[in-house]
């Protein structure tokens, strides 16, 4: 290990070194440093983990599992319950699937299928430029484009044709969490698009070939045969939107109406968690209310740790045993 | 059977085009969102915009020069914390490590850049806010600084592990120890796609809002030095986009026109000019 002095080493070019460094050569010295270095994240990451625990401690303490399932939020009484937000989480985030995922498979199967190379590569470019634009941007869009629209078109048009269902019932505010839904679905379907787009040409050529040979259309090898083949890895991309999802906050926090509710339409004000810690973590008053923003905090890490954790593993699953038999 | 071959055919010619559709959907987002904030933030931008203090409440005009200087200084302690431990960090992963160290780093790694933003800011706020009781630009920037690790030390790796064995090797006949032949040979050879690393991910925590509301907080005025709440560009368009003025609103288009602009100018230029070939860019 490099943190043992290497007294044999007879490679001390490090003339000008004094007393204890005389011991290492720098070689020693460049691999600790470095090494420090890539310690550091593992650092920070027990540091966050340790900080989240046990400054939660005081509402875990309190209020245990209930938690969890307490539909109330009431900083002045000190009672707090986390379901409304892990709900508004869950629903903005299963909304933004329903709309991305079809939308960037789609367009990944495009960019991988059919796109001569060329218009695929600068496609991709277009792609990666809309994943850097800033959240906050994409929240003022949402409050001065997108809720209005919402509220003057989008909402009725729903009521009056899927007005029967729970989902679309109720007066049209224009916030809430579809409109939140449909902000994430924008912001999260580059992410599907580049990562299904990689795991698609990771499939072999010759099975392509093989489903053309045998007479299918283009759009059946692609569906029958490419996709299926591609599968474990599009899951991973999902997984990956989904975590991304689940922890945005600014263009959330903007349209979703930060109202404490649990309710079944999609067109009510709700909030996320995301969006409580970014509306109330810097004017919580006593230990208790920050400390159950903080356990609010811990519940979000621990979710995306693990989706981003399995997503990891499926790409790495499918883009490894793809490329294994990729023709050069 | 012909019929049976037409509904195939036909079916193939609608579904391949609706795969277009998606595509053309999803491209034209971005064109859109850039000329609507061309639109609606370009006639606002004066001098004024980058040369002044916000106006009082309830008051026309003023800029926000304080928010632009913070945000330079944010990502300038951000660089200064994230890079150099990014980039030893990478070093080590590629030249030096052994097995498990290296896996459990690259595994943290990866996992720690799909944490939600927010939750770096709870991180600088226990670590710098809750000692000192105040906020601060040095908060702000080390929530930042924590998000550039990741990105720059996977980035510095894969560059790294792309450098031929055969110049190392050469480097090393030529009787240079190991660090020398890393410093001169292999860290210039990579020195492109390292740049392009740290330029990306200092574009991406530029745009950061979440981790900046309880650390750098917010101010009104200058904020001299390191140690007092410090405005900053992403944190005012969210604060004027939800606020209830009129003229407010104008300013926050208009700085989302420029942040929106500084970040996909840094984006293109850095993968036009700085990239060769299949850049090492996941999130």
């Amino acid at each position: 290990m490099a943190t043992t002095p290497n007294a044999a080493a007879p490679t001390d070019f490090s003339g000008n070194s004094r007393s204890l460094l005389r011991r290492w050569s720098a070689d020693d010295i460049a691999h600790f440093v470095t090494f420090l270095s890539a310690a550091t994240l593992l650092v920070i990451t027990s540091l966050l983990v340790y900080q989240l625990w046990v400054l939660s401690a005081e509402a875990r303490a309190k209020f245990g599992w209930t938690f969890f399932v307490t539909k109330t939020w009431d900083p002045v009484a000190g009672d707090f319950g986390a379901l409304p937000f892990i709900y508004g989480t869950i629903v903005t985030s299963l909304v933004s699937l329903v709309i991305a995922v079809p939308l960037g498979v789609g367009a990944a199967i495009f960019l991988a299928e059919l796109a001569p190379p060329r218009l695929s590569s600068s496609l991709t470019f277009v792609s990666d430029l809309l994943a850097a634009v800033p959240s906050v941007i994409y929240g003022l869009l949402g409050v001065f484009l997108l809720v209005p629209v919402m509220r003057t078109t989008v909402q009725p048009a729903l009521k009056a044709v899927l007005g029967f269902l729970p989902l679309f019932q109720g007066p049209s505010y224009g916030i809430g969490f579809l409109t939140a839904g449909i902000v994430l679905a924008i912001m999260v379907v580059p992410f599907v698009l580049s990562v299904s787009r990689e795991v698609l040409l990771a499939v072999p050529r010759d099975q392509r070939e093989a489903a053309l040979a045998l007479g299918a259309t283009k759009w059946e090898s692609t569906w029958k045969v490419v996709v299926p083949a591609a599968r474990i890895g599009i899951f991973g991309s999902v997984f990956l939107a989904l975590a991304r999802a689940l922890g945005e906050t600014m263009a959330v926090t903007m349209v979703i109406g930060n109202n404490p509710r649990v309710a079944a339409s999609l067109f009510s004000p709700g909030y996320s968690i995301a969006a409580v810690l970014a509306n109330e973590f810097s004017e919580a008053t006593g230990n208790l209310y920050l400390s159950a923003l903080i356990e609010l905090g811990l519940v979000l890490f621990l979710l995306t740790f693990v989706l981003n954790g399995l997503a990891r593993l499926l790409i790495l699953v499918t883009t490894a045993r793809g490329s294994g038999v990729l023709p050069t | 059977m012909s019929a049976r071959l037409a509904w195939r055919k036909s079916l193939n010619v609608v579904m391949l085009s609706l795969t277009g559709l998606c595509a053309l959907l999803t491209v034209s987002a971005l064109f859109f969102i850039l000329g609507y904030l061309v639109w609606n933030g370009g006639k606002d931008l004066s001098w004024n915009f980058f040369t002044k203090l916000p106006a009082p409440v309830g008051e026309v005009g003023g800029g926000m020069a304080n928010a632009i200087l913070g945000s330079l200084k944010l990502l300038f302690l951000a660089a200064l914390f994230g890079v150099p431990i990014g980039l030893l960090g990478g070093v080590y992963l590629a030249e030096f490590g052994g097995r498990t160290v290296p896996f459990l780093v690259r595994y943290t790694a990866d996992l720690m850049n799909g944490v939600p933003s927010i939750v770096m800011g709870i991180f600088a706020y226990a670590l710098v806010v809750m000692p000192m009781h105040h906020f601060s630009t040095l908060a702000g920037g080390i929530a930042l600084g924590v998000m550039v690790i990741p990105t720059v030390l996977r980035n510095t790796e894969s560059f790294l592990r792309d450098v031929p064995r055969a110049m190392r090797e050469g480097s090393f006949a030529l009787g240079a120890n190991k660090w020398r032949m890393i410093a001169t040979v292999v860290l210039p050879a990579a020195s492109r796609g390292i740049l392009t690393g740290v330029l990306l991910a200092l574009a991406r925590v530029a745009g950061e809002t979440a981790p900046l509301l309880f650390t750098a907080f917010g101010n009104r005025y200058w904020s001299p030095g390191w140690m007092q709440p410090t405005s900053s560009l992403p944190v005012i368009i969210y604060t004027y986009a939800t606020g209830p003025y009129e003229d407010w609103h104008r300013q926050a288009w208009a700085a989302g026109l420029v942040l929106l602009g500084l970040v996909l100018i840094t984006n293109i230029l850095v993968r036009a000019f700085l990239t060769r070939g299949a850049a090492y860019e996941r999130t």
